[in-house]
């Protein structure tokens, strides 16, 4: 034989996973969303949406390229930072909130910590908590679905008795998303059939959303004095959605373990019931996050599964 | 069915297809073979032949001298050629040459033994040491030592091995179809040895015919149950084996012993078999013969000491150029740096991968996915044991129980970033081994 056999520890077969395709399908996932706020809030979303996705995409290459590291723009996970941060941003903000949230998200909180997979936050939230932080007016100006951006309140809002006077909206928009709010978490039902779709992808396990979602459904409705209607909205309206469907999950800035996974979404769930019933701030959904991806390394210290055969 | 399973395992494409209908051909007379002192783990055994003496087929040519040793025997008659030191599959041994002279005479050593009645344990147990048989899944351990366990140690079932869960090999499923009389017949002889009344012989739920062959063949045997497994990679792992068919762990750091189960694989069986009823050692084995690389996908039945070029050139050669050469199946099996090493008792396949399916993929940065975790038979956390490897922190892998991992290798082939994960928990596991011995 002249030529030459590769050698190489084993296994010898790989399966076809790829963080490409995993990035790509959180991207899919979130398209449906997407485009309702497209056309939920229009010229306004579209916008935001392109100027987050792109000065996401394009900080990461820059960075790259400055620290002379391999560009791996291709891998689709600073367009999904980009998409993600996007939906966290009322359709009327000017056009440099979202551009300053994605270069601080993909410059700061990514890649100052090493890049993909070191970021101990989720770099969206994080931006959008900073964003909130600095520009409160600019980031809380919700409009009304439609093309003449009347500015209105959102349920939460509402719900917390901030924004006396304005009417609930029915069920039926509340669940499809024809409400006030941020672009992207406004119709829950397209972003539970993203959820589906990454769960059946095999990207996500149902276990953070399901967890985080049934603990703000149960503690909303006994601190909410049993109020059914009380805990749908608390439930549909807001971030919750998003938060626990896409963001929660995110495999950085989440415990790797089972056990770790549970006690990380009961976490987030009590922190957003607390925050949202008796906090200052109708909205809880993204601090929670937070506060709880910092207990993340201690979280899955403490949960270390049981090995097999292990008596513990 | 009602199908058995352990937590964990991936489920990497069969790729049985190109082998599982094609009835087992015995390889050509080979002019030459060269057979390794030493085919398992244990030690080496000595040469009893010099350069130049005359051997038979089923000859002792190498005698073990420590307990956790096997003989080993002339798969050919003719002439010792050379006795040195040579290229293997497991690195370099020494090996005996001999040359075959075509009149294939077998060893007057070689009769029948009697029948498992009239046979006594220890009787049966000097047959299979005698013999030479050694696990003949991959792992090549001396099955005499496997049946010898301390007295204090009670050991209430066997379990044989028919899961066959490597992708492509088909070896085990053809002998279980063609000769599931030996496999029980085997079995019964070990079952004395150790004097069990319960066994299981667990076969994947991919291979129903096999699973019907082994019930139609052990139905005048009570004690022994043939179970269906979930087709799942490593169902054939021991431990995981040994849970699904029994519901008991295997302690960590302890043997299939300490769950009171001696495991054995099916062809192992039958060499048991071969060995009382004719006296042959253990001189030849099935071997699947496939891969994108390989023209004519076979099952062989092929003599120890085979060089592997010679049985390629009989599967009408190579498909182009090889890009890798495994022995085994492709998620344990050993790659080859080339095709001039003899095959050994526990050469179960030979894969040939084309230079794209050989291409090494690059690794990226971990993405904290939690697959590694989820999938992992051991239920250890790869991700972390590798990373702390990679670091040279070998005490904290250890304290993420690095020892436990079965290298089954399914982290690395479930991982989304193509991370190194077995590779660098190999390398973790060794530097604490050896830790411990220095201590020691």
């Amino acid at each position: 034989m002249d030529n030459r056999l590769i050698v190489s520890s084993s296994p010898h077969i790989r399966a076809d996973e790829s963080v490409n395709r995993i990035m790509r399908d959180v991207v899919i996932a979130l398209l449906p969303a997407t485009l309702a706020g497209v056309y939920f809030f229009r010229i306004g979303a579209v916008k935001i949406i392109l100027a987050a996705v792109i000065a996401a995409v394009v900080t990461e290459a820059l960075i790259q390229k400055i620290c002379k590291k391999p560009v791996t723009i291709n891998d689709w996970s600073a367009v999904v930072t980009g998409l993600l941060l996007a939906f966290n941003i009322p359709a009327s903000a000017p056009w440099w909130i979202p551009v300053i949230g994605s270069v601080f998200a993909i410059a700061i909180v990514k890649q100052v910590f090493g890049g993909l997979g070191h970021n101990f936050m989720n770099p969206a939230l994080a931006a959008r908590a900073m964003l909130l932080a600095s520009w409160p007016v600019q980031m809380t100006a919700w409009v009304k679905p439609g093309a003449d951006a009347v500015s209105t309140a959102t349920p939460l809002a509402i719900l917390g008795g901030e924004a006396a006077g304005e009417q609930l909206p029915s069920l039926a928009d509340l669940i499809i998303g024809n409400i006030g709010g941020c672009i992207g978490e406004t119709s829950a039902i397209l972003l539970i059939i993203g959820g589906i779709y990454l769960v059946y992808r095999g990207v996500i396990t149902p276990r953070v959303p399901i967890i985080y979602i049934a603990t703000v459904a149960v503690l909303t409705f006994i601190l909410g004095g049993f109020s059914i209607q009380f805990m749908i909205y608390q439930v549909f309206a807001g971030g919750l959605m998003i938060g626990a469907i896409y963001m929660a999950t995110d495999y950085a800035s989440s415990p790797v373990t089972p056990k770790g996974q549970v006690i990380f979404a009961l976490g987030c769930g009590i922190l957003t019931s607390i925050i949202r019933l008796y906090g200052g701030y109708p909205e809880g959904v993204s601090y929670s996050i937070l506060l709880m991806n910092v207990a993340v390394p201690l979280i899955d210290k403490y949960t270390s599964p049981r090995v097999f055969g292990e008596v513990k | 069915m009602n199908l058995l399973s352990f937590r964990g395992g991936v489920h990497p494409p069969h790729y049985k297809e190109a082998t599982e209908r094609f009835k087992v051909e015995k390889a050509k007379e080979p002019d030459r073979v060269a057979i390794p002192l030493q085919q398992h783990i244990g030690a080496p055994c000595e040469p009893l032949v010099k350069v130049g003496d005359k051997v038979k087929i089923g000859q002792k040519i190498g005698e073990a001298k420590a307990f956790v040793s096997t003989p080993v025997h002339s798969s050919v008659s003719g002439e010792v050629k050379q006795i040195a030191r040579m290229l293997t599959p497991t690195g370099e041994v020494e090996c005996i040459v001999i040359e075959a002279d075509g009149l294939n005479e077998v060893h007057e050593s070689v009769k029948p033994k009697g029948d498992i009645e009239n046979l006594s344990g220890k009787q049966i147990l000097d047959i299979i040491k005698e013999a030479g048989i050694v696990g003949m899944g991959g792992a090549t351990f001396p099955t005499h030592v496997k049946l010898s366990p301390p007295p204090e140690k009670k050991i209430d079932t066997i379990i044989l091995n028919g899961a066959e869960c490597e992708p492509y090999l088909t070896a085990d499923h053809r002998l279980m179809l063609e000769d599931p009389e030996s496999i029980v017949y085997g079995l019964r002889a070990m079952m004395k040895v150790v004097n069990v009344s319960k066994a299981y012989i667990g076969i994947e739920d991919n291979k129903p015919d096999a699973i019907e062959s082994m019930k139609n063949a052990s139905k005048g045997y009570k004690e022994i149950k043939v179970v269906g497994l979930k087709t799942k990679y490593p169902q054939g792992a021991e431990k995981q084996l040994i849970y699904a068919c029994t519901k008991r762990e295997v302690p960590s750091g302890g043997l299939p012993m300490d769950a009171g189960v001696i495991v054995n694989n099916v062809a192992t069986a039958s060499a048991v078999a071969k060995a009382i009823k004719t006296g042959m050692p253990l001189i030849e084995r099935i071997c699947t013969i496939t891969g994108k690389g390989i023209k004519e996908p076979k099952n062989l039945l092929i003599k120890v000491g085979t060089y592997i070029k010679e049985i390629v050139e009989q599967c009408g050669g190579y498909n182009g150029n090889p890009g890798k050469i495994i022995l085994g199946g492709p998620m344990m099996g050993l790659s080859q740096h080339t095709d001039e090493i003899p095959s050994t008792k526990g050469t179960s396949g030979i894969l040939v991968f084309t230079p794209e399916e050989a291409r090494l993929p690059e690794p990226k940065a971990c993405i904290r996915c939690g697959k590694c975790v989820d999938i992992c038979p051991a239920f250890l956390q790869p991700l972390y044991i590798s990373a702390y490897s990679l670091r040279n922190m070998y005490e904290t892998a250890e304290k993420y129980h690095a020892l436990d991992c079965i290298e089954c290798g399914s982290c690395s082939f479930i991982c989304p970033s193509k991370r190194p994960l077995l590779q660098s928990i190999r390398v973790a596991k060794r530097e604490i081994i050896a830790k411990k011995r220095k201590t020691k």
